[in-house]
This record gives structure tokens, sequence and C-alpha cells, in this order.
């Protein structure tokens, strides 16, 4: 089994906000595409143009619909990758070494060389968040663009995982949790983000940011409208008069 | 312990080439990466003005799309018969011999024997022309099965619509209020700015029947029935008006509201009152007299109007309170049919006064505007809006759309700080537009544009005996105002050869074998259907593609297309623009990678074509070719003096946008660019633009217009009543008697809701269900499918079922159903889904595939389960017993009036595949893969 390192200063992570979040799928792609061209081997796709078309993806949206005891039915976009846990259980379940926790900065990868598909990691996984490859036989991951966060060959400003930097919406935030006046630590605070299934004590570094209350309080709290008029010629009856008052009448 | 060397920095790519995304009309600026000269990744352009950096979910799948399995390879010649699918690969100059030896006799004899309409198309400015020089009246776009109503109302109304016209102001607003939309048009720019109101907390109020997308992260919903828009948002005015919560400052300088309407029986009754100069008179409130409208100083007063040798001519307002107080607006009026309880739409008219009123957005910026009016500040109204297809699909569509209009302007709320505001060369009235040309002469080029607005029954594309001239008899008295043609007609009449036989179909990018037509499955036999000797109803058929789509088995000929990183292509001013409220722009797109197969992009064939043809446009005195491709007809052609079809980088002063003469190496600096051109509007010209001489000067400068156009906004609009007029038997040219009423009932100057014209004709309460489509985010069109990253994200598409539809008809997800409209009927899975109008069902638009198409297996969900709903809407309405045929569309512009369906459910036993089936077409492309490991390393 594999050793956690001591806890890292750094917790590199997402904080997803889904109270913005449209489910659009913009990051599933953008991640599909950077991470089928570069870290370990290309995300395959069976059958991609046939009955049951499967393929291997890092970050995935689902949708839930929500329905409140009163007022409408709601539909919540929920994307997922993996959660780069503080206590991750993926990592102590690896028998040969090959997932592991960075200690520099807590992202957690799978060394595709040392791994040998037995997928015990999906399985310890609560989040479903990893999935095996058929093609190549390891399993993949979120790693939260390991390969673009450093890279000195991308622009300082590209130097963002892929599916934060093309999140249309801007739903999707990148940064350190470790440090409380990040950006995306004050985020969490003032909006109340979340650990995501807390009970299950993998103390998760990506947040959730919770959806809005909705359909409130159009009804209840403003007053509605006075009428200044019930027919067109009381309504002309006011016209004059307010006219009358404004600057730069003959009347 | 260790971990494993990891290298942080690896090479991302060789090189970056900068262009426009087509993976939906959207435009969005890309960075390419190529790795050994092949497209290896596809990013957001972040110097991009229309999506700075960000890219959507097909923007990024974009690679899937250039290596699709579905792409032809080669010129096509059918060997089969039509809809088979059996072809045999020729040369391009077998083809384009072909098409010549078809297209240039007609040119000679009956140039309107050649129908060119082009479907998901952005170089109409191009295709328009070319349509122009071969002289055929028989050309247009998608427009008229998409959104004309909505961009024939915006701009009658106000010089410019939505999406491409202009935007809310993202940056300001405080409320943001969106009607039916689905998830698309525009894409990124819509979550980018839901994104910034999000962020500081702006509310976002959504208006539509399903709760997807953007209207899933609204924090109102309100779950309208469809088709009854028109009567919210006319509530919404009842309630504003009677409450005097409406911009009365804004309304009497910037609106028609002031002017006056002529009250004298007869030939001008209901037309706005002029002077001899033709001007519309307003009352200027420092005289107390007639002054024109757009008079040095007048200062137009809303109220008295004026009697005139004992006739008072009331103002537009005075009509518009005697139209929109009557109690038949009320909010209770309104609530059952809507579906909306009273309560909440005076909840949210208050919230839309106080919003307007009680909390404005002024601005420390002076303006001029066309009257030499100084205003020392700009006042802003923070409400924005947006609408798009869910409520300009309908039969009702203009009226509601102009009825939105109507909203946003009496809050005052357009072109203003937090409003909604025009992108250049927007706003630009109506008046500003061509006229529709049709008038055609064997061997000669048209006139001028083929669409464009008739001011009034004199402009009607009609022959003196007062028959169609164009084969969608579009500017025809059934529909006056078809600003955008009907494309959805254009088969079914041909083959009826109602109002005459056309030879030759050639469509560029459009599925209308598929998913772009209504009644479906009758269209693909027309499209194959015969005569007593056996020969083609539609003799000949023309087609672009670049992919195996259902349109290409049943066209003769097949032109193939290359794929949008292949290609040259031209984001025009002269056409559909990508500019920002704060600046102008345009773009190009360029071959990044050059294509592998034998295929050329289409407008490159058509210069070709026109060049053996010897059109006038494209061919100089002395009979040589003007441009030998469309890259070199993006460079030089000339539209008016100094002005071409890309504005960036013309010659002249320091190389500066706008006007200027033609300029060899335009396309270099463009790509230098990142592939677009930008230039700002300058501060004190960036709202108020239609009245605001710094803009209006400012637009002459960069060759919008030749002279500045100030405008007032038409509440009340003049051309609908000149069509009444002509109903009421004034004038040289009358509607037909059998239209009489429809012109009189539909073509009002003031915006009245009627429910969809379909509604009248089948008993609604046989078909007690709204079906609708919506196309998701991450797929456009029939295009997606062959796409194997967004397929895995859209490959099914059940029908969605509300609660109570789900318990009364005892289903559980995964069970069938039959739906049944007058007109056809489908069987096919149901899921359950609760956020949703209690009497709709939806689907995802254009999932469901036709075996053999697109390369997909025939076993793929999308040929198995998957379906169109387009089977059980008809081209026509159902018969009156007249003997006519009556166009499901709108009576004022023909828009296809898709979402006007109503059917009735019935649970059935789950039958093999869905139903109907349509056989199968072979595939002119090799199978796909089966397995994809994609990568370029």
């Amino acid at each position: 089994m594999t050793q956690l390192p001591p806890p890292s200063d750094v917790k590199l992570g997402l904080v997803i906000d889904l109270d913005t979040c449209v489910g659009c799928h913009a990051c599933v792609t953008a991640c599909k595409g950077w991470n089928t061209e570069n870290y370990g081997a290309p995300l395959s796709d069976t059958d991609p143009y046939g009955a049951e078309p499967s393929g291997t993806f890092l970050n995935r949206i689902h949708s839930y619909e929500v329905q409140p005891e009163d007022g409408a039915a709601q539909l919540v976009h929920f994307p997922k990758s993996c959660l780069h846990c503080e206590d991750a259980p993926c990592v102590t379940v690896c028998p040969t070494g090959a997932s592991y926790k960075r200690a520099e900065d807590g992202i957690v990868l799978v060394n595709e060389s040392a791994c040998i598909g037995c997928g015990l990691c999906a399985w310890a996984c609560p989040y479903g968040a990893r999935e095996k490859d058929p093609a190549e036989g390891v399993m993949k991951k979120c790693t939260l663009c390991v390969d673009r966060i450093y890279n000195e060959n991308l622009p300082e400003e590209d130097r963002v995982p892929a599916c934060v930097r093309t999140c249309p919406a801007g739903a999707r935030h990148f940064g350190d949790l470790g440090d409380p006046g990040s950006d995306v630590s004050r985020l969490v605070a003032e909006r109340g983000g979340i650990d995501l299934m807390p009970e299950q004590g993998t103390k998760p570094v990506n947040q959730y940011l919770p959806p809005r209350p909705k359909d409130t309080d159009l009804d209840v709290l403003a007053p509605l409208l006075a009428p200044v008029a019930e027919t067109p010629q009381g309504f002309l009856g006011w016209l004059d008069k307010t006219l009358s008052k404004l600057p730069g009448s003959a009347q | 312990m260790t971990q494993p060397a990891l290298d942080t920095s690896p090479p991302v790519s060789d090189e970056v080439r900068q262009t426009t995304c087509y993976m939906c009309a959207c435009r969005c600026g890309i960075n390419v990466h190529l790795k050994d000269g092949a497209v290896a990744y596809i990013e957001g352009n972040r110097d991009h003005p229309v999506n700075r950096g960000v890219l959507c979910a097909k923007g990024a799948a974009g690679i899937m799309q250039h290596n699709s399995p579905a792409r032809l390879r080669a010129p096509l010649r059918r060997t089969g018969p039509r809809g088979s699918g059996e072809f045999e690969e020729i040369t391009w100059d077998e083809a384009l011999e072909t098409a010549v030896s078809w297209m240039a006799p007609l040119r000679e004899t009956a140039p309107e024997k050649l129908a060119f309409f082009t479907g998901r198309d952005q170089s109409q400015s191009f295709t328009s022309f070319w349509a122009q020089s071969f002289g055929t009246p028989n050309y247009a776009a998608h427009g008229g099965f998409c959104s004309v109503n909505m961009a024939a109302a915006g701009i009658s109304t106000m010089g410019g619509a939505f999406w491409e016209f202009g935007q809310p102001d993202w940056e300001r607003a405080k409320l943001f209020l969106i009607f039916g939309v689905a998830e698309d048009h525009d894409s990124n720019p819509i979550k980018m700015g839901i994104g910034k109101l999000k962020a500081r907390g702006a509310r976002v109020i959504g208006v539509n029947p399903i709760r997807t997308g953007y209207n899933a992260v609204a924090d109102d919903w309100f779950g309208i029935t469809p088709g009854t828009d028109g009567l919210l948002i006319t509530a919404l005015i009842h309630e504003l008006m009677k409450a005097g919560q409406i911009d009365l400052d804004y309304l009497a300088r910037f609106t028609n509201a002031p002017c006056l309407v002529d009250a004298r029986e007869g030939a001008t009754n209901g037309l706005l009152l002029k002077d001899g100069e033709g001007r519309a008179l307003v009352v200027d409130r420092r005289t107390g007299s007639l002054a024109p409208w757009d008079g040095k100083g007048v200062e137009p007063d809303l109220a008295p109007g004026k009697t005139l040798s004992g006739t008072k001519h009331r103002t537009v307002l005075d009509h518009m309170a005697e139209h929109f107080l009557d109690p038949a607006h009320a909010p209770e009026a309104v609530a059952e049919r809507t579906g909306l309880p009273a309560e909440r739409i005076r909840a949210l008219a208050a919230l839309l006064a106080r919003t307007a009123f009680e909390d404005p957005i002024v601005l420390d910026r002076p303006w001029t505007d066309f009257r030499g009016h100084r205003h020392e500040t700009m006042i802003g109204r923070p409400i924005a809006m947006h609408a798009m297809r869910g409520i300009s699909a309908h039969s009702n569509g203009f009226q509601t759309c102009r009825a939105l209009h109507i909203l946003q302007i009496l809050l005052g709320t357009v072109e203003v700080p937090g409003g909604f505001r025009f992108k250049p060369p927007y706003p630009k009235p109506m008046t500003a537009h061509p006229k529709p040309h049709a008038k055609c002469e064997p061997g000669q080029p048209l006139g001028g544009p083929h669409l464009g607005f008739p001011h009034g029954p004199e402009d009607l594309a009609l022959t003196p005996d007062g028959d169609p001239i164009r084969i969608d008899k579009a500017f025809t008295w059934d529909n006056p105002l078809s600003a955008h043609g009907l494309m959805h007609m254009v088969i079914a009449n041909a083959h009826a050869g109602d109002p005459y036989k056309i030879d030759t179909l050639f469509l560029y990018m459009a599925n209308m074998a598929w998913n772009s037509s209504m009644n479906t499955r009758a269209v693909m036999d027309m499209l194959s259907d015969t005569e007593a000797d056996g020969s083609y109803k539609i003799p000949h058929i023309i087609y672009s593609d670049a992919y195996s789509s259902e349109m290409v088995a049943y066209a003769d000929l097949i032109l193939p297309d290359t794929t949008y990183l292949e290609r040259h292509d031209c984001i025009s001013l002269l056409d559909r623009p990508i500019c920002e409220a704060d600046a102008v722009a345009d773009a190009i797109r360029w071959p990044v990678v050059e294509p592998d197969r034998d295929v050329r992009g289409f407008q490159s064939v058509l210069v070709d074509l026109a060049n053996r043809m010897g059109l006038p446009g494209f061919t100089h005195e002395d009979g040589t070719a003007k441009y030998a491709d469309y890259a070199d007809y993006m460079v030089h052609h000339m539209r008016r003096p100094g002005i071409g079809p890309l504005a960036g980088w013309r010659a002249g002063e320091a190389g500066s946008g706008g006007r200027g003469e033609s300029r060899p190496d335009q396309l270099e600096k463009y790509i230098e660019n990142g592939g677009f051109w930008m230039e700002h509007v300058p501060e004190d010209a960036a709202f108020f633009k239609p009245w605001n001489t710094a803009y209006q000067d400012w637009a002459v400068a960069k060759g919008f217009y030749d002279s500045p156009q100030p405008y007032i906004f038409n509440l009340w609009l003049e051309p609908m009543r000149r069509f009444q007029l002509a109903a009421e038997g004034h004038g040289t040219r009358h509607p037909p008697d059998h239209l009489r009423e429809q012109i009189r009932t539909h073509l009002t100057p003031l915006p009245h809701w009627h429910a969809p014209l379909s509604d009248g004709l089948t008993d609604p309460a046989a078909y007690p269900i709204h079906a609708l489509t919506q196309r998701p985010m991450a797929m456009y069109h029939s295009w997606g499918s062959q796409n194997a990253w967004l397929r895995q994200i859209h490959g099914r598409n059940p029908l969605y079922v509300p609660t109570a539809l789900m318990a009364l008809h005892a289903l559980t997800d995964g069970d069938w159903v039959t739906l049944t409209s007058p007109h056809g009927q489908i069987t096919v899975p149901v899921a359950h889904m609760a956020a949703l109008n209690p009497h709709t069902v939806w689907t995802w638009n254009a999932i469901g595939k036709r075996k053999g198409a697109w390369a997909l297996d025939e076993d793929a969900p999308e040929a198995t389960k998957g379906f169109l709903l387009n089977h059980l809407i008809h081209e026509l309405l159902p018969p009156r017993g007249d003997g006519l045929r009556w166009s499901n569309s709108d009576p004022v512009t023909g828009q296809a009036a898709w979402f006007d369906l109503r059917v009735r459910m019935e649970k059935t036993a789950a039958p093999a595949e869905t139903l109907p089936q349509t056989g199968r077409q072979a595939s002119p492309v090799p199978d796909a893969p089966r397995r994809l490991a994609w990568s370029v390393r």
C-alpha cells in the first residue's frame, strides 16, 4: 500500500461555482483535448462512432433535478473530477505506489509506468473520479493539468488547468486552498464553499460553492405598483400633469 | 518516499495559428496548436472580442470535427436513385462542368429556374452577390426557418435585434431577463455575461417552458406556456403604463411616441402625420406648434395631440395608452393562458419599475443629440434583456418580439448604460436597409440584393398579375416582411410547381432532407418524386457540404467543402458581424492546415463557377476574371467606394480600418493580428448611438453609412399600417380577397397577441400538449453526432415529459409513447423532467440520424433511438377547405412556426426502434474507426 506525504502547505485545487455552472460541458472537452495530447497515454474512445461509444474522461458534468416541497423544480449542473483529497483513499489503496500525492502541492497523480490497472483506486474513491483507460490499461484521473500550471512554455496567464481557462461562465477557479488569503480561499469563505461528502473523511481540497436560493423573494417582499390611471383617459390626464412639471414646458 | 520524476514544462506545440471557430454560429477566436503540421489542440483566443479566451464544448472538440470520418473526400456524381446514397467520385473539372451545363442555359433563358439557398452560412453578402450576378430572384439563407421574426421585429422597431445586432450591458446591468433562449445563440458571450452578472450578484430571470442551461441558473424561473410570451410581455406593459412607470423623457426624445397619427379618413389614416417634405410631425413643447421630429432644438410633446381642420390627431403614446390599458391585457386576464399567476406578473412589473427608475446608472459623460440638445450625463436604466427562437419561432413571433422591444423602450433601457446596447455597424434603421429586389431578366444581373425590408405594398415581390416572383413566395401578401426569405417552403413549392417549376436546386450546408425541414419524411419523398416519364420533379440538385449528411444522399452532384480549419472565410461587417457594443470588429478564417482530400472551400468553388459562366460581378470588361478565389475576393472586392468585405487594414491613412482602397497584404495583417480586426468606439459615442452625434460621425468615418442616420424608435410601425390600408382598399396594389382579413388583423402598427395560427384550425383539446425542441450547448444542429467526443455527451434524445403527464400516462423512464399531431405520428422513448412547464414535452434537436449518414454505425443510438419532431410539423397549415395552401409561418415575416406544435401522447409497447424509420443511405465515405486514442506526438 502507498503512503501519503505529510500535509503540504500548498494545496492546489479547484473551486467550482454551482450557482453559475450552466452545464455546457466546455470543461469536459477542453480537458479531454489537453489531456489526450499530454500527460500519460491518450484518453481513448471505444466504439466512438457506434452503438455504445465509451471514452475516458477526466472530468464530467452530471445534472440533477431538485424538487423543493414548495415551488418549481430546479436543475443543478454538477461538474465532477478528482478533488485531490488530503486523505486520499485512492493513494493509500494503491498496491504499486503508482497513485501518489505530490508533497509540494498536494496534486494526486498516477504514475502510469507503475500502474497495473487493478482498479482498486477507482473502487476506493468515493467520488467515482477515476476511470480505467481500456486501450492503455492504466488508471486515468484529473492531473490538475500539472503539465500546464508550471509550464514555462505557456504564457503565465495560461498556467491554469485547461478546464479553468476555457470555462465560459467563469464557474471554475484555480488556486491555493492552503493559503487563507488566496482568491480561491476568499471566494470559499464569502460564498460558503463546501466539502463534497465530508462524512467520507477524505478532506477534499476542491470546494463547491452552493447554488443561491431560487424563486424566492420576487413575490413577497416588494411593494406592487400603484396605479396612476385605470383608463386611457386617466392615463392622459396623468401624462399632462406629469409633463407640465418637467422643465421646458410651454403649458 | 520518492516521487517519480515529472517534466512539468513539456513543449506544448510547434506553432499556434489563430483563426475563427465554426463549430457553431458564434464565431469565437481560436488558437490552433499544431505539431508536425497536424492539429493537436484548440483553445480560445484571449484577445478575441467574442470569446476573450474561453471556448465552449463544441469549440474544444473541433479537432474531432476536423478529423471526422464523415468528411467527404472528392466530388461525387449520383449513380443510384435519389436518397440511396450511391455515388461515384469524379474530378473537380467534371463536377464544375456538369454544374455549369445545368446552370448556364438557365441564366440565358429563365434565371428564376435556379434556386440557390444556403444554410448555416456566414457569407451571405458574398453568396447573395453571386446569386445577384447570376440573376435569379431565388436566393436566401436559413433565416426564414430560424429567427427572422427576431431580426425583422428588432430592425423595424429599433434598428437592431439581439445577438449580432446588440448585447446586454453585462458590465452594468442589475437585472437580466432572458426569454425563449435555448442553450445557444449566442453561445459563449451569454455564458460569459451570466458569469459576470452572477459574480456581482445581479439578478437573472428566465422566461422559458424548460428550465435547463441559462434558465437553470436563473434566480427566478417563469415556466411559461409556449406561444404566450406576448401575453406576458403585454401584461407587463399594461402594469407599467397603468402605474406611470415609463421613461417619459426618453420616449419623447428618442421614439415616435410623440409623433401624431393621422386621423383623417382615407388613404393616410393611421400613418404618421407628415409635413410637405415627408417628415413626421410632433408638437414642439416650446411653442405648442407642429414641428418636424428631427428639427433643431425641438422638444417633442407626448401629451396633447393636435386638432387640425376639426380633426384631432393623437400622439402614438395616446394610441398606446388606449391599446395597452385595455383590461384584456391585465395580469389576471392572461394568467391562465400563460400558466403564470397574476401576482407573479405584477411582482415582475414592480421589480422592473424599481430597477429602472429607483436605481438608475448615471455616467458623467456629456453628449449631444441629433437635435443639438446637450445632455450633461448619460442616464441608464439597468435592465438588460435577451431573447431568441423560443419567442420568435411561432406564428405570433413577430408581434411578440415587437412587444418585447416596446417593453424595453418604455423602460428606457435601449442604448443606455446597464441596458441593451447595439453593436456597430448597428444601430441601423429599417429604412437604411435595402428593399427586396426580385425582378429578373434572362442574361442580366438582379437589380440589387434579394433580401431587405419592404416599406409598403409597392415593394412586394409580385408580378404585374400579382403572382409571387420568388419560389418561396417571400415578400408577398402571405408574409410581406419576409426579410430572410422562406427556405422551408422552397422544396415543397418547387415540388408542387407553385408558383412555378424550377430546374436546378442548389443548396449549401443545409440539411434540408433531414432536420432543417418541417415534414421531413414528405420532403424526402418530394426530393425523389418523379414525373410520369420517370424524370425527377426537381430535375437537378447540387449540394455542397463537408460531411456525409442526410441531404448528400438526395443530391445529384456533390461539391465537397473543406473543414473550417482548411478554408478562407470572411466574417464581414457587410454580413453578420462579430462586433461588441464598445468595438467594431471583423475576422477571417484561413487555412491553418491544408486539406488532405480532394475538397475545396465552397466560396472559392462559387468564384470558379462564376468565372466559368462569366457572371458580370466577377468579370472585367475585357472578359477576364476579377477574382482567382475567395481569398482574392475578400481582399479586392469593393462593394461601395472604399468599402470591401474586410474593414481592417485598408489602404489609406496609416493603414487604418473602415474606409479605404484594397491592400494586397490585408490577409497577412489579419493573420498577424490573430485573425481579426477591432477598433474601439470612442467613449462619448458608446451609448445613445442612434441619436448621439459623436457616434453618428464615427459611424460615417468607419463606413457603416455614408451620412449620419439619426432616427427614432418605431413604437408605431408605419409600414404595417400601409399594408393594412391596402387591405382596406386604399392605394393601387391590393391583397387578394382571401388574404385581406389576415393582413388587417395581423399587420397592426402596435403589437397584438393572437393564438398560434394552427391552434385555430385544430382542436386544442384533442392535442393538449405543446412539443418543443432545444439545441444543447454541446451540440450544434446535426453536425455534432459525427464528433466522437460530443456524441458521448449528447448521443440520445429521449422525449422529456413533465411530472403530471408522467403520472397521467403511468409512465416511467424508458417507456415509449406515441406522439400524434394533426399531421403525423412518431413513437419515441421518454424520460421524466420535473423542471418543465406542465403542458409541455420536449427533446434535443437533431440528435436523431438516418441510418448510413454521418459515418455512424447503423445501430448507433442516434439512428435507432434518436428521433426528430420534424415529422409532426407540416410546412402547411391544416386545410381550411378553400383549396389554398397556407404556410405554417408567421403571417408578417413567414418565419417557420416550429414551436406552435401541439400533440397528444399515448403510452405504447416498445418498438425495436423509434418510428418512423426512413430507410438507409449508402455511405460515400469509409467505415469509421472502432477505437480512437487521439494524439499527435
